[in-house]
């Protein structure tokens, strides 16, 4: 009882492997063998991966799946779909659900929806204060014994610098990973767009490179001071990617993650008022989106996430300031990070490694790799494959993407996780 | 640009949402039809059979009652039927939204909307969720636009100064939250304006605003250096609580308008507003009620130019059908 | 034709020529006639027929009518009588501006095709042309000086 996958070219990063090999998974799900069949392996099952590549699932650092407490705008049942068509095997999910990941009952909740579906793994994040309200320290220490992989207090910023010391410092007791969302709030006020030259055309309020900059810097102090290790999530400008090289050039412990979206639209994009690119933080300018893609291939910048926020079409249907901020993203993380490869930023094996093998350190995994006795996620793709995006072909739940009609070069064939086939991708159907 | 989604597929004016991208022939075309029907209004009946039959909806979500007049009367001067809904007291407060507003509005078998509404990009919204045959006109969304506004006050400067090509225009204020500005910096720019200054303190000023094709100054005085236009912006009293401005008198002492600072303009300048002012806190009595003062006219004029504006984009193209356009998409 | 128009001299006539070729006859006749006051001109934009189906003329001129038409005996002047619509347009606009007392209808070509009950009262020349076929009136300038030209052209031209 067992599978094969033949012919395919394997690019595995994190075990430096680059070339034409089969992989065996044995009757249990894990990896047995790279290349020639390993002794005793009954093989029942073959994929044939000839002309494709073949390399770890993804690991996505962010993706809202809205259950529970906005089941309208998508489900873990809905979402963990669209993870797997996109080859993503592994999500975290920030505890801004309702009720908040703040106690280890919902930790566990979340994920054993996840296993019911036998489909992508869910590490949920841990709330760093109560409810989101930044005034207590939830029990971190439970929270990490329940499945969370880190703490955060996602997009709500802790006001109070004391609190979010000693948030910092209690976190660094226990050795756990704090992610943040750095933001300045008096500063980011009621803005929505980059305070630029967009926002400035079309009179909409404006989000200052000082929101995020302030933020971070503030960050880093009590990064320093505490000596926490920390995860800054979705930078968008150029100057607080430079405070964050700086801190990684002090040896500070921070790591620091993109969106896919950041690293190929800008506030130009917006255009006319086009709800779709409506995110936060905000598209900024050229000069930013061009530092980001540096900083990735500096690798400062460790990861490549889809910050998937799924939402119901009214949600975008109002004037761009009242429009909910966000982007369904999974299903164009991994074509946006192969378009690097195209774009000259990265190698296929950097823009790969953004994706599983560096995602999967930062949050402390066992994944994201294809050594022998790893779970057997795999992602097979089709590196040549030309393909449109369009809303019949998206199956999570948000069609709410800026992305629609592109052309999207590299296509998922086929997702296994845990060595079970969860997405063959119908090819019957597309044609 | 994509996604202006004011043209239609052969280029011509379908709907009125902002005056950037405008070429100078469009913005011509309508100041001298404006002309023509400022004669309609000093005639015994100042109406004209050209919109007859044809429903218009002025729909107010925030409140202006000069702004709406004057819509109403350029309408109903065209023969329309004109229907005002303010919403700002009907259905959105309880919690219909802007679309189903329009809906409903719609299928009352609407030929234009005129919209009103505090959010940048509202009118736009509107005008990609109709169908083709209806048109929209932007009466002022947010901080963006007010595009007839903007025309209004090229019709005005082209009136009294005749053309634009050596024009020095100053326009003073809150630059930063005015849709008058932005509409008029864009007309200005277009019609070939050699210099156009913004001025303001850096407070009420936008980030990266020499982008729109200005130049800014903080100093009034240096500012008004000969200068042939000055326009004058209300300024909320609100921008004290956000902490924009100290008072109203060191605003006053700094940027108001006194016929002392007017004197640094050159002598046959003009002055306008977009109005309502606040007298004693942008601009002084004496020169609102001044000789250099076109303020009256002003509103006068805002007639022709909005049946100008309304006759062009309902004329015409009624048998054609024309799929409903959305922003244009780029290719990766 | 102001030969004709003579003897309608007695009533004080004011003369109002349709934009454009109208405007140069009615220049001429004006001249000829020797009238006192000033020529008054329509344009009919904004009364056309076939608005919602062509749209706005981009070159609108204002109407110009100088004296108060209440009570006064007009003289209408075009250049062609074809359909009888603009004639249609000028009348409804020319009653916008007051009651006048009568109108005559003087054109300088009378053409067949006529699709209203509009007929002229004085008439320089009939024509008779196919359906296709227009005729226009041209000047190589402006001016009441300029050399006046009719053309007739094919559907198309």
């Amino acid at each position: 009882m067992g599978l094969v996958i033949r012919g395919g070219h394997i690019i595995d990063p994190a075990n430096k492997v680059d070339g034409k090999h089969d992989i065996f998974v044995d009757d249990k799900g894990f990896v047995a063998a790279v290349g020639n069949a390993p002794p005793g392996l009954e093989v029942t099952q073959t994929l044939d991966a000839t002309g494709k590549i073949v390399c770890p699932g993804l690991v996505d650092l962010r993706a809202r799946l809205r259950e529970p407490g906005l089941e309208y705008k998508a489900t873990i049942e809905s979402e963990v779909r669209a993870a797997v068509a996109a080859g993503i095997t592994t999500l975290c999910c920030p505890p801004d659900t309702d009720p908040v990941i703040d106690t280890p009952a919902m930790a566990q909740m979340i994920q054993q929806r996840a296993w019911r579906f036998g489909l992508a793994f869910i590490h949920p994040l841990g709330a760093l204060t109560r409810g989101l309200a930044g005034e207590r320290l939830t029990d971190m220490e439970a929270l990490d014994d329940a499945g969370c992989v880190g703490l955060s207090n996602a997009l709500k910023p802790v006001t109070d610098t004391l609190v979010m010391r000693r948030a910092l410092e209690y976190a660094a007791s226990f050795d756990l990973t704090v992610f943040l969302q750095s933001e300045d709030p008096w500063l980011h006020g009621s803005g929505c767009v980059h305070e630029g030259e967009v926002g400035t055309r079309l009179g909409l309020p404006g989000i200052p490179e000082a929101a995020e900059t302030v933020g971070v810097a503030r960050d880093l102090a009590l990064i320093e001071q505490t000596g926490v290790r920390a995860h800054f999530c979705q930078l968008s400008s150029a100057r607080a990617v430079a405070m964050v090289t700086e801190a990684q050039g002090r040896r500070l412990p921070v790591t620091a993650d993109v969106t896919a979206h950041h690293l190929h639209l800008t506030e130009h994009d917006i255009g006319f008022f086009n709800t779709q690119c409506h995110v936060l933080p905000p598209l900024r300018s050229v000069r930013d989106r061009e530092a980001l893609r540096e900083a990735l291939k500096s690798g400062a910048l460790a990861a490549i996430c889809s910050d998937h926020q799924p939402h119901e079409p009214d949600a975008k249907l109002a004037p761009f300031g009242d429009s909910a901020p966000g982007i369904s993203g999974l299903e164009t993380l991994f074509p946006l990070t192969l378009k690097l490869v195209d774009d000259n930023v990265l190698s296929l094996n950097d823009a790969i490694a953004c994706v599983t093998c560096k995602p999967a350190n930062i949050l402390g995994i066992d994944s994201g790799h294809l050594s022998v006795g790893a779970t057997a996620d795999v992602c097979v793709f089709d590196p040549q494959e030309w393909w449109a995006l369009s809303e019949d072909k998206l199956v999570s739940r948000g069609h709410n993407t800026p992305f629609l009609g592109w052309e999207l070069r590299g296509r998922v064939t086929h997702t296994l996780v845990g060595g079970q086939m969860v997405f063959e991708l119908d090819q019957k159907a597309e044609n | 640009m994509s996604g202006d989604l004011q043209f239609d597929s052969q280029g011509r004016l379908h709907h009125f949402l902002t005056t950037e991208g405008l070429d100078r022939d469009t913005i011509l075309q309508i100041l001298d039809t404006a002309e023509s029907f400022v004669s309609v209004g000093e005639r015994e009946i100042k109406k004209v059979p050209l919109l007859r039959g044809k429903t218009v909806v002025n729909l107010f979500f925030e409140s202006s009652t000069r702004t709406r007049t004057t819509f109403e009367i350029a309408a109903k001067r065209l023969s329309a039927d004109v229907i005002n809904v303010d919403t700002r007291v009907s259905s959105t407060t309880k919690g219909e939204t802007l679309l189903d507003t329009i809906r409903n509005l719609e299928a009352m078998h609407t030929d234009l909307f005129v919209v009103r509404h505090s959010r940048s990009g509202a009118a736009y919204l509107v005008a990609q969720h109709v169908p083709s045959h209806v048109r929209i006109i932007n009466a002022g969304d947010g901080s963006h636009a007010h595009p007839t506004q903007g025309m209004l006050d090229m019709f005005t400067i082209r009136r009294y100064k005749g053309s634009f090509e050596n024009l020095k225009v100053a326009i003073v204020g809150d630059i930063l939250h005015s849709r008058v500005a932005r509409s008029q910096i864009h007309a200005l720019t277009t019609l070939g304006v050699p210099e156009v200054r913004v001025i303001a303190p850096k407070t009420l000023l936008p980030t990266a605003v020499e982008r729109l094709g200005v130049h800014s100054y903080t100093d009034m005085r240096a500012g008004l250096d000969d200068i042939d236009v000055v326009i004058m912006l209300r300024l909320q009293r609100e921008r004290m609580e956000s902490a924009r401005i100290p008072s109203e008198q060191e605003y006053f002492n700094l940027y108001g308008l006194t016929t002392d600072k007017l004197r640094l303009a050159k002598k046959d300048a003009i002055v306008m507003h977009p109005g309502p002012m606040n007298r004693g806190l942008e601009i002084d009595s004496s020169v609102a009620d001044g000789p250099q003062s076109v303020i009256l006219p002003q509103v006068t004029n805002g007639i022709a130019v909005r049946m100008a504006v309304m006759a062009i984009i309902m004329g015409g193209k009624a048998q054609e059908e024309m799929p409903a356009k959305r922003p244009a998409r780029r290719h990766a | 034709m102001a030969q004709e128009l003579r003897p309608l001299l007695a009533r004080n006539p004011m003369m109002i020529g349709i934009h454009t070729g109208g405007v140069w006859v009615a220049q001429r006749l004006h001249d000829l006639l020797k009238l006192q006051e000033p020529l008054g001109t329509l344009d009919i934009s904004f009364y056309r027929d076939d608005f919602t189906r062509i749209g706005m003329n981009p070159e609108v001129k204002a109407s110009d009518l100088p004296v108060n038409i209440d009570n006064r005996h007009v003289i209408l002047v075009d250049d062609v009588l074809h359909t009888g619509r603009t004639i249609r347009a000028a009348m409804n606009e020319i009653f916008d501006y007051g009651r006048p007392a009568s109108v005559t209808l003087a054109v300088l070509i009378d053409r067949n095709g006529h699709e209203l009950p509009i007929h002229a009262d004085i008439v320089g020349h009939t024509m008779s042309l196919n359906k296709g076929q227009h005729v226009k009136l041209t000047s190589d300038s402006a001016t009441s000086e300029g050399a006046l030209e009719l053309k007739v052209q094919e559907a198309g031209e």
